[in-house]
């Protein structure tokens, strides 16, 4: 075995994270290592990795007992770890960043010239071609994670751990990666991968481990365990739905009082789109990232406000100059980027949930402190976001229930029109079906959803119609029976297609 | 918040104060003397909360400014536009509701000046407000001619040296300045607007927040603050002194704010633990005078106290001592809980 | 204005009538940066005025490079001779002997600078030590052999006129074993510190009851000072005897009102022995002293205070 825990235990106050989990890793394999948020993953890589001290239990690697005390001890005995955020320097160069902390040096001076060769030889095989003297932020995020790979391969060369890399890349660039994963699997390098995109996790991984509170549940070769075992095994219950694909007729219903959207746009983000939004209607956006999928999103809610166009509805015009008039006028908006245009870190729960509501009322009517109790308790239980009480600060919460503060944040305002940006991203498999149950709830109430999703097979689901937007443009509208994955990507893919073409 | 988590909160300061003006007395035993003779309270405790008087004022603003992840560096300045205003305004005979009133307006002005720049185009606070930190002693001066403006008006100085039942004037503007600030940010929803605007701004502006029109009322508040504190500058020596007054008070406003224990990130804030903070400072300054050292020590000794109080209170020390304390309190974790359940 | 152009017509006029005498000065002042300096710009022009010189005045704004400019400037015009009140004392080598060669004589005011003494004329100026010495004789005089506890509120830390000030005061009293110098203190030479650090003194010595006089190195704080003693219930002049340096108008204001009773005056005339160096210089060749020490005279409550001030509130202080 190359690496292996044995009884690894970890207690917080409150909590045990981890609990006797004993876990193998081969040479030359790929392991994912799943679970729903709060399941151990994280705490189990921070003990590998010395972020963490561990309470009890042994790290063995190739056998040995190993204490690392920090990353960079765990770096020196073969052990590297790439984040979802690529933690490099984004202003240093390519090559700066590759082999800062071990720089060819001269008397104590870098040698530049040095430094190049040794990143371009650290980054051969790697299927780059990029130039290393440029800043690290002039390339893609996809690209920095390939450079942050190669770092951790060249630093400590036996283990990689990826955590949730692929989050914030495109089909294509995922692709990119993961071929560079399957080169330094053939390589002879144990990697574990952490992910909640479970296809991916099919994709690349030879053995799947699934932990649950804390505790090791399984271990079985990927080939093994089908989608619905893995889901069943994550969450300890059936999930009946959670697969289901389908699609649901178009809903007609009468224009009275539907949105209209006409001609709006901005110049440069998005090419002016004409929508109408009906009362109960789910409307799905699908397209690449940066697409243009945002961006008709943040002319929608005035985030971004239109250079063109009108806007209506039954009672006239509606003001969208800004996110303020927006919400006055009934509208929500659930951006794609939670941390930095979602929530509020700092302030807890409550204060999260009642933020929109209050700003809408104006600072001198303020909630009463009774009326937010209740408010924040009520949407804990009714959407189960997991805290131990509403004064948490809402940035310690896990991904999926600060998604749900968001989602409660804009249902305490009772809005008419809520725009969900990617709501499931980074999101466990129990969270994210109960996102989509709720979207189902709040639209037979008799809201309209706008959802942006980059999973198909989840926008067929919920979706009435599905709008694709390609090159910044809206370019066409599926509907009925249309509504499926496969003409969804293919008038992604398609290129110059038409509305009637795709048809 | 609720009394446990207010004292939990401020903790911090009061034991701050609490050892410094024991360390004070060491060197001025009757530090805690108060007389009352010819219709005031006379005593270093009175002087300390008198002379911190502008301090605490600045502070005020400084913490609803701070908490929107900014800084106002031209608030001495203002003080001395604003001071000038007041004296100017007197020595032409307008009176003193008039000279408040310039006073106040000039405050406002100035707050709106930085607050335009700050919201509206998108400068640095610490630049924005650099600007009339430079300039704001030359607007002062403009308006004092260049000299000290003095005048002669005793109900404008008993602003600054009057005394009501006692108690210095300046003392019971900052506290009655400080509760009406409190109030003002608790009572309404606008503390947790700024908060929340300090903490993310992007976040708050898309959850529909004004943030715009609610940082420059914040800067404005400040502006204020500073023109309350220049008419108590202003009214003690009965002259404006556009090149002296307020001088560096920002820093030491700043100070106040840090040593309140509230970040310069932004976020999370106290008006009270600020104004503990500029307590903090005058008792120091106080006490350096008092002590009689040459004053070639005065700032070194002033600069070790802050130290020595920035490093106690560090993210990474207050575990450590929480250590310490919590250990004691094991014996007696029943009675805590007791207070915190009431 | 109109004024102001007759005078100067009649300058070029009285020139033209071929007076002797030094008749085209040029003047490079500092800037404004206190109200002692803008009464030195004032009583300079009236000097100028007086004796039918056309001063060519400039302001440097706190900068050599616009004092060097306006040197340069003045030996270009071919003025009689130039005076600077010069900003720093480094660096006037070349701009002093550009003038030298010129003939233009140089005269500082104020302030030295560390070139040769051959590149300059005379320099006219007050000496420091000297003003805190007629402050402490004062004081001596004044107790006349009574126990005497003084506080004392220094200048800026560190600053020339603050280190030199109480050097003199207390060579002033050295011989007086009756005064003691119980409590120093700076006051910033402003007029809120000056009040603030008062308070303290009044504080640690019983109320002001221990203090028999306070000695200022600045008008301004003594100011200060005597508004913390009458709120503290003392009687300032009376209670506790106040003496500062540089007669500025406010403290002749005390000093009529019996709340101060002496300063000692830096005065703002120093273009005034200049000007008569300079014209003995013109007239017959006679070389002044290389330093002209103007008159440090001290003022009480006899010396007519309120007139005084009259003649001095429009200088500009």
């Amino acid at each position: 075995m190359l690496l292996s825990t044995r009884d690894l235990t970890k207690s917080f106050p409150g909590t045990l994270a981890l609990d006797r989990v004993s876990f193998d890793l081969k040479a030359g394999e790929v392991h994912a290592l799943l679970g729903e948020n709060g399941a151990g993953k994280s705490t189990l890589i921070k003990c590998l990795t010395g972020a963490y001290r561990r309470d009890s239990g042994d790290i063995l690697f190739e056998g040995e007992p190993v204490f690392p005390q920090s990353t960079l001890e765990a770096q020196a005995i073969g052990i590297g770890t790439v984040y979802q955020e690529v933690n490099l320097l984004p202003n240093l160069t390519v090559a700066e960043n590759l082999t800062l902390g071990h720089q060819p040096t001269r008397f104590g001076m870098i040698r530049p010239r040095a430094t190049q060769a040794l990143a371009q030889e650290m980054l051969a095989g790697y299927g780059l071609d990029i130039d290393v003297r440029r800043p690290l932020e002039s390339y893609s995020v996809a690209v920095q994670q390939i450079v942050a790979i190669a770092r951790a391969v060249h630093l400590s060369g036996r283990v990689l751990i990826l955590d949730e890399p692929t989050a914030s890349l495109d089909a294509r660039e995922v692709q990119m990666l993961f071929d560079v994963v399957r080169d330094l699997r053939v390589r002879g390098l144990g990697i574990i991968f952490i992910s909640h995109f479970l296809d991916q996790v099919f994709e690349i991984s030879d053995s799947l481990t699934i932990l649950r509170n804390g505790r090791h549940i399984a271990t079985h070769p990927a080939a093994d365990v089908d989608r619905m075992q893995l889901i069943t095994l994550m969450l300890g219950r059936e999930l009946a739905e959670e697969t289901a694909v389908r699609h649901r007729p178009e809903v007609t219903g009468t224009s009275a009082d539907a949105i209209r959207f006409t001609g709006v746009g901005r110049r440069g983000r998005i090419a002016p789109f004409d929508l109408t939004v009906r009362k109960g209607e789910v409307i799905g956006m699908a397209g690449l990232l940066g697409s243009g999928r945002t961006e008709s999103a943040e002319v929608l809610f005035g985030a971004v406000a239109s250079d063109s166009g009108t806007v209506e509805d039954a009672s006239g015009p509606v003001d969208l100059r800004n996110p303020r008039s927006a919400i006055a006028a009934g509208f929500a908006f659930a951006p794609e980027d939670r941390k930095t245009d979602g929530i509020i870190a700092e302030l807890s729960v409550r204060e999260n949930i009642i933020l929109a509501l209050q700003a809408r009322q104006g600072w001198a009517r303020p909630i009463p402190q009774a009326e937010q109790q209740r408010m924040a308790n009520d949407y804990i239980a009714r959407l189960d976001i997991r805290t131990p009480d509403a004064e948490k600060p809402v940035g310690l919460l896990s991904g999926g229930n600060q998604q749900k503060v968001i989602l409660a944040r804009w249902l305490a305002t009772n809005p008419r029109f809520l725009i969900l940006d990617e709501p499931t991203r980074g999101i466990d498999v129990g969270a994210h079906a109960e996102i989509l149950r709720l979207i189902e709830d709040v639209v037979a109430q008799g809201m309209s959803i706008l959802v942006i999703s980059s999973e198909l097979e989840e926008l067929v689901a919920v979706s009435h119609r599905v709008i694709v937007v390609r090159d910044r443009q809206h370019v066409s509208e599926l509907t009925g029976d249309d509504v499926s994955p496969d003409t969804i990507l293919r008038a992604i893919a398609a290129p110059h297609t038409t509305l009637e073409a795709a048809e | 918040m609720t009394g446990a988590t207010l004292l939990r909160r401020i903790a911090p300061q009061l034991l701050t104060l609490a050892a410094v003006i024991v360390l004070v007395s060491i060197y001025y035993p009757a530090f805690y003397q108060i007389v009352y003779v010819n219709d005031r309270l006379v005593g270093i405790p009175i002087d300390v909360i008198k002379r911190g008087a502008p301090v605490a004022l600045l502070a005020i603003g400084m913490t609803l400014v701070i908490a929107t992840r900014g800084i106002d560096l031209s608030v001495g300045a203002v003080m001395a536009i604003c001071g000038a205003s007041a004296a100017w305004s007197i020595d032409q005979g307008y009176g003193i509701g008039a000279a408040l009133g310039l006073a106040g307006a000039a405050g406002l002005v100035c707050g709106l000046w930085n607050g335009v720049l700050v919201a509206f185009f998108g400068i640095q606070p610490i630049v924005a407000t650099l600007i009339l930190m430079v300039a704001g002693r030359g607007i002062a001066q403009l308006i004092t001619g260049g000299t000290i403006l003095t005048f002669d008006s005793d109900t404008f100085s008993f602003l600054g040296s009057g005394t009501l039942l006692g108690v210095p004037v300046p003392t019971v503007i900052w506290i009655l300045t400080g509760i009406g600030f409190g109030l003002l940010v608790r009572r309404t929803a606008l503390g947790l607007l700024v908060e929340s605007i300090g903490v993310n701004l992007r976040a708050s502006t898309l959850a529909g927040i004004n943030s715009r029109v609610l940082l420059v009322a914040v800067y404005m508040g400040s502006g204020f603050c500073a023109a309350l504190a220049g008419v108590i500058a202003t009214a003690d020596i009965r002259g404006a002194d556009a090149n002296n007054a307020g001088l560096w008070l920002e820093l030491d406003a700043i100070l106040a704010v840090v040593i309140g224990g509230n970040s310069l990130l932004g976020g999370r804030f106290s008006i009270l633990a600020s104004l503990l903070g500029a307590m903090i400072i005058q008792t120091i300054n106080t006490g350096i005078l008092l002590a009689g050292f040459p004053s070639e020590f005065n700032l070194v000794i002033k600069a070790v106290l802050v130290i020595v109080i920035l490093v106690l209170q560090s993210p990474r020390i207050v575990p450590y001592l929480e250590l310490l304390t919590t250990r004691r309190q094991r014996v007696k974790a029943p009675a805590t809980k007791m207070e915190a359940g009431k | 204005m109109l004024e102001r152009l007759l005078m100067a017509s009649v300058a070029v006029f009285s020139l033209g009538a071929g007076v002797a005498g030094a008749q085209t000065i040029g003047f490079s002042q500092i800037g404004s940066e206190s109200g002692w300096r803008a009464a030195e710009t004032t009583v300079t022009m009236n000097e100028a005025k007086e004796r039918g010189i056309d001063l060519r005045f400039s302001d440097a704004q706190q900068r050599q490079e616009n004092q060097i400019a306006a040197l340069r400037s003045f030996i270009a015009q071919g003025v009689d001779a130039i005076l600077v009140a010069p900003v720093v004392a480094t660096g006037w080598d070349s701009v002093l002997e550009e003038a030298a060669e010129a003939e233009i004589p140089v005269v500082l005011l104020d302030r030295m600078v560390d070139s040769s003494p051959d590149l300059y004329l005379t320099a006219v100026g007050s000496d420091l030590v000297h003003e805190g010495r007629v402050a402490g004789e004062w004081l001596v005089s004044a107790v006349n052999g009574e126990e005497c506890r003084v506080v004392e509120l220094q200048g800026t830390t560190g600053s020339s006129p603050a280190i030199d000030r109480k050097k003199g005061f207390e060579e002033g009293i050295a011989g007086a074993d009756n005064i003691e110098i119980v409590r120093s203190q700076t006051g910033d030479f402003t007029r809120t510190r000056g009040k603030e650090v008062m308070e303290s003194f009044l504080q640690a010595e019983n109320g002001g009851a221990d203090i028999c006089a306070l000695y200022a190195h600045n008008d301004d704080m003594a100011v200060g000072a005597i508004q913390a003693i009458k709120e503290a219930g003392l009687k300032p002049g009376e209670d506790i005897l106040v003496v500062s340096i540089d007669a500025v108008p406010d403290i002749f204001q005390a000093l009529a009102a019996g709340e101060a009773n002496a300063t000692v005056e830096l005065t703002p005339n120093m273009a005034g022995p200049a000007f008569d160096a300079l014209e003995a210089f013109f007239a017959d060749g006679t070389m002044p002293e290389k330093f002209i020490q103007t008159e440090s005279k001290l003022y009480t409550q006899a010396d007519d205070p309120a007139g005084e001030y009259e003649a001095r509130k429009d200088l500009g202080y």
